[in-house]
């Protein structure tokens, strides 16, 4: 199991080779599925002040009524990592997430850089980790748990996988996964 | 018929809507974090603390109310305060909503 420890300059995870890969496989994994199919930048990108959906937003002359009410990604590990901010209000759900989802998807895939920027390059290792450092792990190792989770349907009464299942092995690096966050959350709340 | 625009009909319909936005805009706007099966209890305490500053005993009591209840309301403020905190509590991979009380 990865090694959690805090020292006086921060947290410490140390790493064996199979982990560190995994972390980064499937790291690498979450930061593509958030980076894929990314609206443009919302503003800047194309040289002018302001991008075209702030534009239509400003006159209200969307091309069609559909593209400026963006609804939840059909996959649903993306669903889960870009959920609605409104729960009974589609139209609001749509600006809600047509004003944030952009960069809310940039911020979680450099996160998930730093992580991987950080991680071991070859084989084990150790990371030291500041205060900052350590919330974005947190979040990023909580992105691939939501992912990874929601691709299982893991519910909370579920216990240890049957052998059988050949979902099992993703389930036992889902677990891996659960106590490696919940040994950093220890470790990090002191 | 189309009549146009008649004064009298824009008089006669603004008090009752003045009145229903006059209501609606005196209700504060919440920030509902809902229950799920991936984040940890741990996690969510921990995010609680992060995000608006609330002690151990206060965080562990919203992700407790989260956790029986299914929802807790985290936080109360003006809709655009509340968005803000949705989007942060979604950089955390929280399950959060705002609305109206």
């Amino acid at each position: 199991m990865t090694g959690v420890k805090r020292t006086r300059r921060g947290v410490v995870v140390s790493f064996d080779e199979v982990e560190a890969s995994l972390l980064r496989h499937l790291v690498g994994e979450v930061r593509d599925l958030l980076a894929d199919g990314e609206p443009l930048p919302p503003s800047g990108g194309t040289g002018g002040v302001l991008s075209d959906a702030e534009l239509s937003a400003l006159t209200g002359l969307g091309t069609d009524p559909g593209d400026e009410s963006p609804t939840a990604p059909s996959d649903p590990a993306l669903a889960r990592l870009l959920p609605d901010g409104y729960r009974d209000d589609a139209e609001a759900a749509g600006e809600f997430r047509r004003l944030t989802e952009s960069s809310l998807r940039r911020d979680k895939v450099s996160a998930a850089e730093r992580l991987l920027d950080a991680l071991p390059l070859d084989g084990a290792g150790e990371v030291r980790l500041d205060p900052e450092t350590t919330e974005s792990w947190l979040s990023t190792i909580n992105d691939v748990r939501l992912a990874l989770g929601t691709r299982l349907e893991v519910t909370e009464e579920m216990a240890e996988p049957d052998p059988e299942d050949p979902d099992a092995p993703a389930y036992v690096v889902y677990l891996w996964l659960t106590e490696l966050q919940g040994v950093l959350i220890e470790v990090a709340d002191g | 018929m189309a009549t146009g625009t008649e004064a009298g009909t824009a008089t006669d319909t603004r008090p009752d809507t003045e009145q229903g936005t006059d209501v609606r805009a005196a209700l504060p706007w919440v920030t509902l974090v809902w229950n799920d099966p991936i984040n940890l209890m741990s996690y969510v305490t921990h995010v609680f603390q992060k995000l608006f500053g609330y002690d151990r005993a206060k965080a562990t009591k919203l992700m407790l109310d989260v956790h029986r209840r299914g929802r807790a309301v985290v936080s109360t403020g003006s809709r655009e305060q509340m968005e803000h905190d949705v989007a942060r509590l979604h950089a955390y991979g929280l399950w959060a909503t705002l609305q109206q009380q």
